[in-house]
């Protein structure tokens, strides 16, 4: 067991899966001789060389066609566009060509792909480097969608992301990069479309993903001391997505919460609070609860972003007023 | 030739013709076989367009499609040139493509008509074809993208040493697209086995390239920019297709890098279904039909004592061809209903939840 800050655990994932397989090739922009804007590539470059460890052009459409080409043709490749917000750039590959070509070919190409990216705020890196933007992703048909929020959850998912022969896209959340968490040592596989319980409760069920997971335990733990023990629920993967970890904990608690970083409008808890409406209603002690930031740009200053950004406090107030109501 | 304003939609524009010496490849080094098989290729691009035509017009193909009437002897020089284990990413004006590499009309009909037994069982369409089985990875709808797409293709070769070449046919209208630039300096960088096939019929979509575009020669023009080696060729010549393919494609395969053909042509109909390419003055309609590709071949190999009796066999075997594939397609069944829902995920499904 050794602990490892999550941009490490990125670069382990992703070392773990090369030496098993030749296939598994990473590209993207500066992530062989600087080891990533990020450090999460740190290392591969020096353990599996050039060949497979690629610097590509500031090209996001490049990268992301030559991953996809690659990924028809035999390989498994691993690309990186930095930070997430720039899917915008390349999005046609990826939900007209990356996502729809499997079906569109009736089966004939299967695209075994990853796709990692620095997602989401807290960083003030301003509105052009700080979204969160797995709602976009979650929309498209034929994309998984998945957001370790631990050390240890990187590791497993990256290898579960590799070995899938479907396109995963895989959101590192920035703000985590420097947070430390113990690892097993050894070869660590997760299964996609596996939520986990991070804390057990019974009266609300509050559900997190990526930063916010770490939000709404702290809220869970302000809830304990004012006696609502409220279930902490990381959703980990919006597609495939494990309904019935979440409404089985929502026929328990009677009451549920979402916490995301998605900007008001149709993130990825509005899907969620509807699938719960139209199969739990009768479970429902109460109106489900969205708790995201406004509809609104991520601003740069710290005293804005932190002002906009779902905090451990914010969730705590919401889930205890929304139980005394 | 140089049309004044009045006879074009769009103002004055260079009109580029191929040299107007049609023998000149009259005495490559071409095997009769070979040149034989050219022949029937071009002359079941032609037979096969024309049908899917005179089935729209039945209202028995539907959405819409994209024909290279006119454009026959590009996919057919390229499809003589390449390995059977080549790779080919074409456009959504993908048929002559996909035949040229073997795929039989039969599924290819029967896609453009939505039914069961077609290439992709009716997921695709027209402007999606795709058999794998020979090494046809797919047409694709959104301009530009395939470039990107095809040099991943031909990365992967270059990776596993398998030797393939990937052949990337585009048109004149990609050159103004970004990912057009990006991926030609993509592959020059990683010195990738990528042929880049621009078909230049002049007209993008509805509006002459030249009236939008800086430069002469659209792709060729910026591909030394590149670094790229490029030509510019007569595309309605398919002996001078297949020897530029050729060369171009051993040429990748020797790990020497990526080019760009730059191949002049025309197209005799429209954009698309809906378009009656109107656009277009009938003085240059007519020029161009001058250089029609197969009256071009058939009269070389008339030089070259073939007996016209024997062309005209080939010509009748085609349309036999034709017919079957035709009433083959037709004879398929509807897509079964359930398969709107599968072959999403490699597990088969489409289920996004447990």
């Amino acid at each position: 067991m050794a602990e490892l800050t999550y941009r490490d655990a990125v670069a382990r994932g992703i070392a773990q899966e090369m030496r098993r397989d030749e296939r598994v090739v990473m590209i993207g922009e500066d992530v062989a001789g600087a080891g990533g804007v990020f450090k999460t590539t740190v290392g591969l470059l020096d353990e599996f060389g050039p060949k497979r460890v690629i610097d590509t052009p500031i090209s996001e459409q490049a990268i992301l066609g030559a991953a996809m080409g690659a990924a028809m043709t035999g390989l498994r490749p691993v690309a990186e566009i930095m930070f997430s917000d720039f899917f915008a750039v390349c999005w046609d590959i990826v939900v007209n060509e990356i996502a729809k070509t499997r079906y569109m070919t009736n089966g004939q190409i299967t695209i075994p792909l990853v796709i990692k990216t620095g997602n989401g705020g807290g960083l003030r890196f301003g509105a052009q480097h700080s979204q969160a933007i797995e709602n976009w992703a979650m929309a498209v048909p034929g994309l998984k969608v998945v957001t370790p929020s631990t050390p240890r959850d990187v590791v497993g998912l990256m290898a579960a992301a590799v070995r899938s022969d479907d396109p995963v896209l895989f959101f590192e959340h920035k703000g985590l990069y420097s947070m430390k968490g113990e690892v097993p040592d050894g070869e660590i596989i997760d299964e996609l479309g596996t939520a986990v319980v991070r804390r057990a409760g019974t009266d609300a069920t509050i559900l997190s993903l990526g930063l916010t997971v770490g939000r709404a335990l702290d809220a869970a733990g302000q809830l304990a001391e004012r006696g609502i023990q409220a279930e902490v629920i990381d959703v980990r993967s919006l597609v495939p997505l494990d309904t019935r970890t979440i409404l089985g904990s929502l026929a328990k608690t009677g009451r549920l919460f979402t916490v995301e970083e998605n900007p008001r409008l149709l993130g990825w808890g509005a899907e969620i609070a509807s699938i719960a409406a139209e199969e739990c209603f009768w479970d429902l002690d109460g109106p489900i609860q969205r708790i995201t930031t406004p509809h609104i740009p991520l601003p740069s200053a710290d005293s804005l972003e932190d002002l906009v950004l779902p905090s451990a406090d914010v969730v705590a107030t919401a889930v205890e007023k929304a139980l005394q109501s | 030739m140089r049309l004044p304003l009045s006879e074009h939609g769009y103002g004055t524009h260079q009109v580029v013709l191929p040299p107007s010496d049609q023998t000149r490849h009259d005495n490559d080094e071409i095997p009769l076989q070979k040149r034989l098989d050219l022949y029937r290729s071009l002359q079941e691009m032609r037979q096969f367009e024309k049908r899917a035509y005179d089935l729209f017009m039945r209202q028995l193909v539907k959405g819409t499609s994209h024909l290279s009437l006119g454009m026959e002897a590009i996919s057919a020089g390229f499809g003589a040139a390449m390995r059977a284990d080549d790779l080919t990413f074409a456009t959504y004006r993908g048929h002559a493509h996909t035949l040229a590499r073997g795929v039989p009309m039969t599924p290819v009909l029967a896609e453009l008509l939505g039914r069961s037994n077609g290439l992709m069982a009716g997921k695709g369409g027209s402007m999606h074809l795709t058999s794998v089985e020979h090494g046809v990875l797919g047409s694709y709808a959104i301009i530009g993208a395939h470039l990107t797409i095809a040099n991943g293709a031909a990365w992967s070769a270059q990776y596993r040493g398998s030797g393939q070449v990937t052949v990337c046919f585009f048109g004149d209208g990609t050159t103004n697209i970004g990912a057009f630039h990006e991926a030609l300096n993509y592959a020059a960088v990683y010195k990738l086995p990528v042929v880049f096939v621009c078909e230049n019929n002049l007209y993008m979509e509805y509006t002459s390239i030249a009236d939008i575009t800086a430069v002469a020669h659209p792709a060729a023009d910026r591909a030394a920019a590149y670094g790229l080696q490029s030509q510019i060729i007569d595309g309605n010549d398919a002996d001078e297709v297949y020897g530029t393919a050729t060369a171009a494609i051993e040429r990748a395969r020797r790990g020497e890098g990526p080019s760009l053909v730059e191949a002049l042509t025309y197209r005799h109909g429209g954009h698309s279904r809906a378009d009656p390419g109107k656009y277009r003055p009938s003085a240059e309609v007519e020029a161009w039909k001058q250089y029609d590709p197969i009256p071009v071949y058939r009269g070389r190999l008339l030089r070259l004592g073939v007996d016209e009796a024997d062309l005209d066999v080939i010509d009748k075997e085609v349309a036999a061809a034709v017919d079957l594939a035709t009433q083959e397609a037709i004879a398929g069944d509807l897509p079964d209903p359930a398969s709107a829902f599968t072959d999403l995920w490699a597990d088969g499904g489409s289920s996004w939840r447990n």
